[in-house]
């Protein structure tokens, strides 16, 4: 898989086309699967490793054309990247920092359009992943419904009646379903409400987390609902618990903004406006800064203060911002500085045109 | 009997293990919750660490030699104990879920409220749950054996794998 060509373009689920995209970004799905004949991850030995990432990719290579979603499955070896590129990936949400970080044979397939990804060997042997742009829940379940079935026809996975599909740690047992949808909650943030908008969903078992951001902190005011628990309930019913309150959520923010607008327009025109007007001019722009601004700007080319510009452009800066992103598409290896220089000039030329530019497939 | 950190009196008794070595904690409720509460993690989730929940396993009146004897426990198949799960938080391989079942029973009603499966189950019958954790039990003996540079049992090993691995394809639909 060529990750320059990838880091051309943004990935399907970036597209921001799907429903609800002006506040729901992406629908992600993951399910974690275990091998039933092999030791979980942490006493599984190198040969062990190597044995359950050749077992694993050489199955899920004939997947080819299998079933009605899945498209072809491109195998990447994480271990063999090197640092820029598995960041890269990470960036681009197709692995976890922690399958980036962790030592031993390890890989990821995914598939060119990046709404799949199977990671190999991370914190169990299998985490099989479905993204769709916007709120789409209930396709991202089907497709990787069908996933989960086409591998578990050519492997055994570690299961009992009794607990339901083994995970290494016991916070994934059951159905091994992580559902989540990754939200742009920027109203909510100035508003100051997103703190009672966490608690009342950590009463309803549903964990908030910021994206992009050190502890809680959410960058680009980016946030991920989704479930804590994964036992004693089935899938659909757990995916059903988040898709039940998104739209409640959906609501608060669209309140927020137009409170915004009706109490405080002028603020909030200008704060848009500055934004963006540094996004377009800076010289240099540290990664924070950006995605900050970003936010306001997302926001106000929503609520159609800014229109020369379109969702899908902003979304792809997000991304292309980041750091090994921005490495990947100058092709040079930059320290932080650099990278700042060169993170405003790609915004420069990003945003500095009459029209927006037409997207190259 | 008063808190150890505040001075109300002591309403729970928990009796910690630190590094096998039983460390018995008296304290009121409030210091109690505090004691015991979810931590957030490094990717700011709200859900509790192992070490919280575990902590409040422990906190149902077990004494401390019982505590010692249940961390002495270890898995046949992949040869963990009970304290090093507790410790790093990762079960060893599928079939602790059979030897730890009664201390995992609880932890898991911590987690998520329930202890039963309900949802998807596999097409394939994963029937012979046996015969899978013997390839896991095979697999630790043929590393034992090249470790002791005892080749020829490792070889042995190896083909006996080979051979299960090879009967358990032919019978896959």
């Amino acid at each position: 898989m060529d990750l320059k060509e990838l880091a051309k373009t943004s990935g399907e689920w970036l597209r921001g086309s799907g429903p609800q995209s002006d506040i729901v970004i992406s629908s992600r799905i993951r399910l974690a699967r275990n091998l039933a004949d092999f030791p979980f991850i942490a006493r599984a030995t190198e040969s062990d490793r190597d044995e359950i990432g050749r077992l694993l990719r050489e199955r899920i290579e004939t997947l080819h054309g299998a079933g009605q979603f899945t498209g072809q499955l491109i195998y990447v070896d994480v271990r063999a990247l090197e640092e820029v590129d598995r960041r890269f990936l990470v960036e681009r949400q197709l692995i976890s920092r922690e399958h980036a970080e962790s030592e031993g044979a390890r890989g990821v397939a995914i598939d060119p359009r990046e709404q799949v990804s199977v990671m190999i060997n991370e914190e169990d042997h299998l985490r099989i992943q479905v993204m769709k742009s916007g709120l789409d829940l209930n396709s991202a379940w089907e497709q990787i419904n069908e996933l989960d079935d086409l591998i578990e026809a050519r492997v055994t996975y570690a299961y009992s009646d009794r607990f339901g599909y083994l995970t290494a740690c016991p916070t994934n047992v059951g159905t091994g379903v992580r559902v989540s949808v990754m939200l742009h909650l920027p109203a909510l943030v100035i508003t100051r409400q997103i703190d009672k908008v966490f608690r009342s969903l950590q009463k309803i078992n549903l964990a908030v987390r910021g994206l992009y951001g050190e502890g809680s902190q959410a960058m680009g005011d980016f946030y991920q609902i989704s479930n804590q628990i994964t036992l004693g309930l089935s899938e659909e019913e757990l995916t059903k618990k988040v898709a039940d309150v998104v739209p409640v959520l959906i609501d608060y923010e669209r309140h927020a903004r137009d409170f915004l607008i009706r109490e405080s327009q002028e603020t909030l025109h200008d704060r848009v406006s500055r934004a963006y007007g540094i996004l377009r001019t800076a010289q240099t722009i540290s990664s924070e800064e950006t995605m900050h601004l970003l936010s306001s700007v997302r926001m106000g080319v929503n609520l159609g203060l800014i229109n020369d510009l379109e969702i899908p452009t902003v979304n792809k800066l997000f991304i292309h911002t980041q750091p090994a992103h921005l490495q990947k598409l100058t092709g040079m290896e930059l320290d932080t500085s650099d990278r700042n220089i060169e993170r405003a000039a790609y915004l420069r030329r990003n945003l500095n045109n009459d029209r927006p530019r037409p997207e190259h497939n | 009997m008063k808190c150890q950190k505040c001075d109300k009196p002591a309403t729970f008794h928990i009796t910690d293990l630190v590094d096998g070595k039983p460390n018995e904690l008296h304290l009121c409720e409030e210091c109690a919750h505090k004691f015991l509460a979810p931590a957030v993690d490094e990717a700011g989730e709200s859900l509790p660490t192992m070490a919280g929940l575990l902590a409040q396993h422990l906190a149902v009146g077990e004494t401390a030699e019982e505590l010692a004897r249940l961390d002495e426990v270890t898995c046949p198949v992949c040869g963990i104990s009970f304290l090093e799960f507790r410790k790093q938080g990762r079960l060893g391989c599928p079939h602790d879920y059979v030897c730890f079942a009664n201390e995992l029973e609880p932890l898991l009603l911590n987690i998520h409220g329930e202890t039963r499966h309900v949802g998807k189950v596999p097409k394939r019958c994963s029937n012979n749950a046996e015969q899978q954790t013997q390839l896991i039990v095979l697999r630790r003996q043929m590393k034992d054996a090249v470790a002791a540079e005892d080749y020829e049992r490792a070889s042995q090993l190896r083909d006996e794998i080979r051979a299960i691995e090879r009967a358990r394809e032919t019978t896959k639909s």
